[in-house]
């Protein structure tokens, strides 16, 4: 009961693809600047929601703490973009040291001067830390709501070393890149913006590329094998433990990605990314999507958080009361989530309920006229 | 000695906090294996019981009756945590016993929708819609079991569900037109005052400590003995015990496990009112008090091994005496001469938060030896 029933037609595929690619070369002249902002904030978090969905819907890991990994990219980023333009500022360091009197730049940020380092840092940082918690972990065979309960508790103990920090990382202020320069223009600049835009929305068509390509193939079966019975995936002489951290390691990395691209479009990274709400808030927009549905990660988060602005802008209060309503819908009623529904047979089973008659499935009329015609 | 004492001392009040928020957690997470993320939003349900019934025994004519509020709160908390925790079994977590993972969702869900409730609905409607609950759960079934079993039950049902929404609606507005400060919502924090014979501090050993404190491990010894006490020696308790061990066992036994998880989530989320009346004494009260804690309350029943009382009263103290001694740099006066790079060490996680960050690094290196906890439940699963 999948999608692929519906098998597309080449030619259709390709024009989604065109039409897709000049929507996103067109949106910055279709869209206001701040709609644009906030479309290319919410395309980066849905790289993180395809993390979500790789270790969640494929393979069963509930994990509440993605906002470490989205975190540690923003700030790898942040950090990177505050000491190339901080060469106006005493002893060539970022302006927020000099408040507390740090005179020299900590050693663990003296690598982040290069570019080249700082691009492999914003994801294999994210990806090794994930590994390392990883196997820690799954090593002892913790699982289920051990897991859940853990990574929300690492991402405590990260929240609170990164607010306590003020001397190496600024502490719960957080650091701010709006005001930075990259390739001599500001990065708040609408110019800055536009191309940060397209280059997220590159990397979510990336992303995904690179999602479906982990889940095809034996992979992806051993992934849904850990997912459906873990003891019996042990059984045939595979290593959970293995693939699991590879994969959540994956998802860290993806993580690390999508923390970078919304720290450059929102203009700040601060402990706040590593609060329990907004790394909950990542599994709903999985939820609602559609879990073990790549796409419905990527809609998922692109449209609860759309929903979210446009309702906070007109009810604030409300928006509490939605989103918890969301959560209990979603698992109680629809627990394949929106997409996973469509795929299924939700809106023919929805059909029938309304007195629409659902066609009868028969086996296709068999071919009583074989090609040589020996039956006439 | 008297630092020691005072170390001990400190380390117990903490740990009795936890313990008592994290008796209810272990009880549905240990015996029913349900993750209630609700819990803290059922705690501070708690502590705004407290606040409510303080003022109300603020009115005249129970004015005379004022110093003993704390005491009635306790059990209005139990009921009304109780009360709503029974409701949400009975409308989700029902559907979701067997799926832990969709159970955590829905339950923050929930959690998200009790804040939003709290600050958005005035607190005298808020207790009336409370009352008119306990009233539609609990009126069928006192009815006797004549009426109970003949066809038109449900009409007599729905019927008391009408009274018990008049009386709610009656109560709300009553008490929003008697107490001014309950008949508007408010987002803001509020505060319990204890009560005077509360106030101030006892002198045990030359030592001096808050009465609050005491009153809190007083509450939790309680609560304690009296879960363990209904756990091992009523046939409720057995009832429950049968049912963890195995659920299907037990059902064609004849137990009515659907009764036992009913009682059983009413309890747990009964103890985290509790628990709420005595965080409400430690500080002010706002929609965010319960956020505090669940995390925490987690650590204990994970740390303590799931559905073992023992462990969680020894996680949770251990948990509270770890916090004070790194987290107010004790070490460093009980050993003062400590080479220097260790020192430094213990100077940087000195503070509550870094506290707390080498607390959480400790578990997970703790559960890296003892994966299930301190003790762990034996079976031959290949699940376990």
């Amino acid at each position: 009961m999948s999608l692929s029933k519906f098998k597309f037609d080449r030619k259709i595929v390709l024009s989604f693809w065109i039409i897709l690619i000049a929507l996103i070369i067109a949106a910055p002249t279709l869209l206001p600047v701040f709609r644009l902002n906030l479309l290319g904030r919410y395309l980066s978090l849905s790289i993180v929601a395809l993390g979500v969905d790789l270790i969640w819907g494929y393979t069963g890991l509930l994990s509440l703490g993605q906002g470490i990994f989205f975190a540690l990219g923003g700030y790898c980023a942040a950090m990177y973009l505050q000491i190339t333009s901080s060469s106006e500022f005493p002893n060539n360091i970022p302006e927020f040291f000099a408040l507390y009197g740090v005179e020299k730049l900590p050693f663990f940020w003296e690598p982040f001067r290069s570019p080249v380092f700082t691009f492999f840092a914003i994801w294999i940082i994210p990806a090794l830390v994930a590994g390392l918690i990883g196997f820690l972990v799954f090593r002892n065979r913790i699982k289920g709501v051990y897991f859940s309960i853990l990574t929300q508790a690492s991402l405590l103990v990260f929240f609170n070393f990164f607010n306590g920090q003020q001397k190496l990382i600024n502490g719960t202020n957080g650091l701010k890149t709006d005001v930075t320069k990259i390739f001599g223009q500001m990065v708040g600049s609408e110019s800055m913006q536009r191309i940060f835009f397209w280059i997220t929305a590159i990397l979510v068509i990336a992303a995904w590329f690179f999602a479906k390509w982990v889940v095809k193939g034996r992979f992806g079966n051993i992934l849904i094998g850990i997912r459906d019975d873990e003891p019996r995936v042990r059984f045939t002489g595979y290593n959970p433990v293995i693939f699991k951290t590879i994969i959540f390691s994956i998802a860290g990395g993806l993580a690390g990605i999508s923390g970078a691209l919304y720290t450059v479009q929102s203009g700040i990274v601060s402990p706040q990314f590593m609060t329990v709400p907004f790394s909950i808030e990542m599994v709903i927009w999985v939820a609602v999507g559609g879990r073990g549905t790549l796409m419905g990660a990527i809609l998922g988060a692109v449209f609860i958080n759309y929903a979210k602005s446009l309702v906070s802008e007109a009810l604030p209060a409300s928006w509490m009361f939605i989103q918890g309503g969301l959560f209990i819908l979603v698992v109680t009623a629809l627990p394949e989530g929106v997409l996973g529904w469509i795929q299924g047979d939700g809106p023919r089973n929805l059909l029938q309920k309304f007195g629409l008659k659902r066609k009868i499935e028969t086996y296709p009329s068999l071919e009583v006229n074989n090609k040589d015609g020996n039956n006439e | 000695m008297e630092l020691l004492l005072d170390s001990l001392f400190n380390g117990v009040a903490i740990g009795s906090v936890l313990l008592v928020a994290a008796l209810g957690l272990a009880i549905v997470f240990g015996l029913m294996g349900v993750i209630n993320l609700a819990h803290g939003e059922l705690m501070m349900l708690g502590a705004y019981t407290t606040y409510v019934t303080q003022l109300i025994f603020k009115l005249p004519i129970l004015k005379p009756y004022y110093n003993s509020y704390i005491i009635v709160s306790i059990f209005l908390a139990f009921i009304v945590s109780g009360v709503v925790g029974i409701l949400l079994e009975k409308t989700i977590i029902r559907k979701l016993y067997g799926s832990p993972l969709e159970t955590l969702l829905a339950t923050w869900g929930v959690s998200l929708i009790l804040q939003q409730f709290v600050r958005s609905v005035p607190l005298a409607y808020g207790t009336g819609l409370v009352i008119s609950l306990l009233i539609g759960l609990f009126l069928p079934t006192t009815f006797p079991s004549k009426i109970k079993e003949s066809i038109n039950f449900k009409y007599f049902k729905f019927s008391s569900w009408i009274f018990a929404a008049l009386t709610g609606v009656l109560t709300g507005s009553l008490i929003s037109s008697s107490v001014s400060k309950l008949s508007r919502a408010s987002a803001r924090n509020v505060d319990v005052t204890a009560p005077s014979w509360m106030r101030g501090q006892v002198e045990i050993i030359g030592t001096a400590f808050p009465k609050t404190r005491l009153m809190i491990i007083v509450i939790t010894l309680i609560s304690v003995i009296a879960i363990t006490l209904f756990l091992n020696q009523s046939a409720w308790g057995m009832r429950i015990r049968a049912v963890t061990q195995n659920r299907q066992m037990s059902d064609c036994l004849g137990i009515s496990t659907e009764k036992v998880d009913i009682i059983t989530f009413g309890i747990g989320s009964g103890l985290a009112g509790v628990a709420g009346v005595a965080v409400s004494l430690l500080g002010s009260v706002g929609p965010n008090v319960g956020g505090n804690y669940i995390v925490g309350c987690f650590m204990v029943v994970v740390l303590g091994g799931v559905g073992n009382l023992l462990g969680t009263v020894l996680a949770s103290f251990g948990i509270g005496i770890m916090t004070d001694l790194i987290g107010a740099g004790r070490l460093l006066s009980i050993w003062p001469d400590m080479p220097l790079p260790l020192s430094n060490t213990i100077n940087f996680f000195a503070t509550t938060s870094m506290a707390r960050v080498m607390i959480f690094a400790l578990i997970v290196l703790f559960l890296q030896f003892k994966p299930t906890g301190l003790f762990p439940q034996k079976g031959r699963m290949v699940e376990n």
